[in-house]
């Protein structure tokens, strides 16, 4: 193994082929860290030029010792206090690889800090203080490397001149943290003997150490390998969002494991609906010849199926042979970074892939602190500690094993959005994982019966996305004009259909006409509309030969706005502008729906950026109901050819320029170019054309704004 | 693997976690060889088009090459551009160093669009290798009602599952290409055929390695006249990217404090 000198490391080239290798340097404060990153970036000349004479120049004129760390520390306040706070990367080379070294802090409250670079690395450097031998984060941090799937672990003990680089205490130390990595069946790939202060056994064995017959820090570097490319693995891609900017339904998303090729047979996971591959898409769009048609683990791309399925974010496509598994019960060893402790009966939300599910914590075992030596057992995990957790999930997730698949066998908890913990799937087969579990722990656990635990009741809002996870499957696969009809079949409870006469919800009035009569008809009369519109209203009555419920403003709410803001004062402020909408629109519609199960609505994804994500039937939580989107996937050429087909009465605006149209006052014509809804609140700034009608709750899966 | 691709591939899903996670989005376009690629990466992302604001935080004096260059991509890459006009000098902390207060309008004038347009989410294209706090920085990245980054308490952040959850009036900074390097960065803009602003190239002995305003940006010595050359150049270069940005040298913490502050 060749040893670099300084000038050698600024000669090799860095051909972006050589193997970049990301190395984690973890432990305990104090034990080096920092220090050893100084020097190895000084050992390879990595260091830009004046940056160590800055450094040392500072250090002198603060009247403290130079430090190697200080190269890496780069907040005043770790300078200062001599201590890493959070993680940080630096990229060096040696003779074989391109080594992304990231420091991790050794202090335990900063361990979320640690989790967040290790999580990141190949490898890692685990470094041992000489004199203090193996601490509290020294076993902490090793035992994290192993729920973070990280094997190839080099230990580095520290400070060796401060026992005058004694073989007896290496041999010492050797021992001591050989038996902690193997009580969780790891083994060290070699351990160092250095003094990163002073460089012996980092680039070389100084004669001090000329007892040491293993590798020096940097030929351990070398010998670390990238980590292994999963694309033997089966087919895996989490779908990040569906993706409809013109004609075509592109399904985004990064493939994990595996491959994907054109033409493929592919399940839908939790779905199990099956489509083919019909295209792999790309940008800039390439000639025929040099069309992508197989996509391997590790690329970003896009999808077309041959078949009209339902799909959205958080599905998992997978291999038709080898699907991922549909759970609603999953157990799994996880570490825990939140303040409040992890504790049975817990919600948490559960992130699997692109999936999310709020689940329950119903069971909570070997809970401990694992930087402790003989660690005891609590009944809840607390901050930085680890232990094993069943979890029952309001909707199924697609999630596969750990032990089957690294990355979609892996999950993170959150806590109102907030990261919180994760750990790794270890079952996912309900009953019977849970009845295997209790046998092979009855002879601790006597006391054991998760077997005779009922199954826990949905509430309301699971009930609701169980059932708008249905009828997206449903409804999804069927022609548009057949939707309405489906889903008033489909659907028990009273549905209410609103309309304000534009064109999608004259196309939409037209199918509940002619095939789905019960469904209520309300129009929100603001008391401004445009004279089109009230004629419009007369001329669907007559035509359809039924009468649309009007829905009128309280009229002392709607006296005290403009009794503040004047008759028209929503020109003046987004505020009065607010005010105006919500006594006029936003009140009236609550009342509409009150007491009503369904909500049919005439949105469209290709209205506007806000409006990109539009899905077919989505939860209201708010209102507690289902929002269905019967054109969701429409274009707006679709509708206007349904309407002409269909000799659908639509408003005469449409023609001259209003493709959108609300109040007279607040809604002008738009240019060729402009958005569908530009000509909405056109005096604001504002980009959200928004009334307040169709925001809902933060939990909807696909928030949609009016 | 080709490196380039993996990193393209990251940048793009990093891109799609934004898009999907966070309601109003706008990519912050300094015009410069980084932003530039973020750009071409997105339209990668979403198929040829950037589905959200590009927005130019506008200090009025930037090189006119650069003004040019906005101009010209702005239309040729059908970007939905926004420019936001930075506030006078009078307006910024006048503890800052010259030329870091001098910066900091940048930062005054992105807190006057966060207010302007309401966004939850800045796309941004500062690198790890550019400077040792943003080497600290986290994908997504949480900043306060204020715009400040609280570096004490950044939130976990591992397995490609971002925090995407502000709370109302804070946002998120979102770092697609933190993981490049410079090297990394001219390579790719080579293969991509990406254009970039002639100011990069030598003239006379001398290229600018990083563009910012006018009065605080300075070149360095050089005769790499085309990308070839660039990418020869960095190769064995020991010179700091930075070295000709003023505002990261006047004192040991300007640039943290910059930062800290809410500056990219």
């Amino acid at each position: 193994m060749n040893i670099l000198a300084t000038d050698n490391a600024i000669a090799v080239p860095t051909a972006l082929t050589r193997p970049l290798v990301r190395i984690v340097i973890v432990g305990h404060v104090d034990h080096g860290k920092s220090t050893l990153i100084g020097r190895l970036l000084h050992e390879t000349g990595s260091i830009p030029d004046g940056k160590l004479d800055t450094i040392k120049a500072v250090s002198v004129r603060r009247g403290v010792p130079f430090e190697w760390s200080f190269l890496i520390d780069a907040l005043q306040t770790e300078r200062d206090q001599g201590i890493t706070l959070d993680t940080s990367q630096i990229r060096f080379q040696t003779a074989s690889r391109d080594v992304v070294l990231i420091d991790a802090p050794g202090h335990a409250e900063f361990l979320r800090n640690m989790i967040t670079g290790a999580a990141q690395a190949d490898a890692a450097l685990l470094m041992i203080d000489a004199v203090e031998g193996v601490r509290e984060q020294t076993r902490r941090h090793a035992y994290l490397l192993h729920l973070l799937g990280i094997h190839q672990i080099a230990v580095i003990v520290n400070k060796m001149d401060r026992f005058g680089f004694d073989e007896s205490r290496f041999h010492e130390i050797e021992g001591e943290i050989a038996d902690h990595l193997s009580s969780f069946g790891l083994s060290a790939t070699a351990i160092v003997p250095i003094s990163a202060r002073d460089g012996d056994g980092v680039a070389k064995c100084t004669p001090a150490l000329a007892w040491h017959t293993g590798p020096t820090v940097i030929e351990v570097l070398d010998r670390f390998s990238p980590a292994r490319s999963l694309r033997d693995l089966v087919l895996r891609i989490p779908v990040q969002g569906v993706y409809k900017f013109d004609d075509k339904r592109i399904i985004a998303g990064r493939v994990e494991t595996g491959a994907v090729a054109v033409d493929d047979e592919v399940v839908i996971m939790p779905r199990g609906t099956t489509a083919r591959v019909q295209s792999i898409e790309t940008w800039p769009v390439p000639n025929e010849s040099r069309l992508v048609r197989t996509a391997h683990a590790g690329r970003s791309i896009g999808l077309t199926l041959d078949r009209a399925i339902f799909v959205e974010r958080g599905d998992l496509i997978s291999a038709v042979d080898a699907p991922s598994k549909a759970v609603r019960w999953l157990r799994a060893r996880v570490f825990w970074l939140h303040e409040e402790p992890l504790a049975v009966g817990a919600a948490v939300n559960v992130r699997v892939g692109m999936a999310e599910r709020r689940g329950t914590i119903t069971a909570i075992e070997n809970a401990v602190d694992p930087g402790l030596l003989s660690p005891t057992e609590a009944d809840v995990i607390a901050q930085n500690h680890v232990g094993e957790i069943e979890i029952e999930l309001a909707q199924p997730i697609a999630a596969d094993l750990y032990a089957v698949n690294p990355r979609t066998g892996r999950m993170v908890l959150d806590l109102a959005g907030r990261i919180s913990g994760g750990g790794l799937i270890l079952s996912v087969d309900g009953e019977a994982g849970r009845k295997a579990h209790a046998q092979s722990a009855s002879g601790e656990h006597p006391e054991t019966s998760f077997a005779a635990q009922p199954a826990r009741e949905d509430s309301p809002a699971d009930q609701l996305a169980n059932e708008a996870f249905r009828l997206n499957n449903l409804l999804f696969g069927l022609p548009p004009a057949e939707r309405v009809a489906a889903f008033r079949r489909a659907f028990g409870g009273r549905i209410v259909f609103t309309t304000s006469f534009g064109l999608e919800d004259q196309a939409i009035f037209h199918l509940i006409a002619e095939h789905a009569a019960d469904v209520e008809v309300v129009t929100l009369d603001t008391g401004r509309l445009f004279r089109e519109t009230y004629d419009l209203w007369a001329d669907t009555e007559r035509r359809y030969g039924r009468r649309i419920r009007a829905i009128y403003p309280d009229h002392q709410k709607l006296e005290a706005v403009i009794g503040r803001h004047g008759i028209n004062g929503f020109y003046d402020s987004r505020e009065a502008r607010l005010a105006c909408c919500n006594a006029r629109k936003v009140e009236p519609l609550n009342r509409a729906l009150a007491g009503a199960a369904g909500w049919i609505v005439g949105l469209r994804a290709h209205q506007s950026g806000s409006r990109r994500d539009a899905t077919l039937v989505s939860v209201d939580v708010e209102r507690r109901l289902l929002k269905f989107s019967p054109l969701a996937d429409w274009t707006r050429e679709a509708v206007q050819s349904f309407a002409a087909d269909n000799k659908v009465p639509i408003n005469p605006l449409h023609s001259r320029g209003f493709p959108s149209i609300g109040c007279a006052p607040c809604t002008r014509a738009i240019a060729g170019g402009e958005p569908e809804r530009a000509g909405r609140w056109w005096w604001e700034q504002d980009q959200k054309k928004e009334c307040g009608l169709h925001i809902t709750g933060a939990t909807e899966p696909f928030p949609s704004v009016d | 693997m080709d490196r380039l691709d993996d990193l393209e591939a990251q940048s793009i899903f990093i891109f799609r976690e934004a898009f999907a996670r966070l309601k109003r989005i706008a990519l912050l376009w300094s015009l410069g060889k980084d932003s530039n690629v973020m750009i071409w990466v997105a339209r990668k992302a979403f198929f040829g088009r950037v589905p959200f604001p590009v927005l130019h935080v506008d200090t009025g004096k930037k090189f006119p090459e650069m003004y040019a260059f906005r101009d010209r991509y702005a239309v040729e890459w059908n970007l939905d551009l926004e420019v936001e006009l930075c506030p006078p000098l009078d307006t910024v902390d006048p503890t800052l160093p010259p030329a870091a207060r001098s910066a900091a309008r940048k930062t005054e004038g992105l807190k006057l669009a966060l207010a302007k347009y309401g966004f939850d989410g800045l796309i941004a294209g500062i690198r790890r290798d550019e400077e040792p706090t943003r080497a600290k920085e986290r994908v997504f990245s949480p900043r306060g009602q204020e715009g400040g980054w609280d570096i004490g308490d950044q939130p976990p952040e591992f397995w490609d599952q971002f925090n995407a959850a502000p709370p109302p009036g804070a946002h998120l900074r979102i770092h697609p290409i933190l993981n490049w390097t410079e090297l990394e960065i001219w390579t790719y803009t080579r293969r991509e055929g990406i254009p970039i602003i002639p100011l990069y190239l030598a003239r006379d002995g001398k290229r600018y390695r990083s563009l910012g305003d006018v009065d605080i940006t300075f070149p360095t010595a050089s005769r790499a006249g085309t990308i070839d050359k660039i990418i020869e150049e960095l190769e064995t270069t020991k010179t700091a990217e930075r070295a000709g940005r003023a505002m990261d040298y006047e004192s040991e913490d300007s640039f943290e404090r910059l930062r800290r502050g809410g500056y990219l």
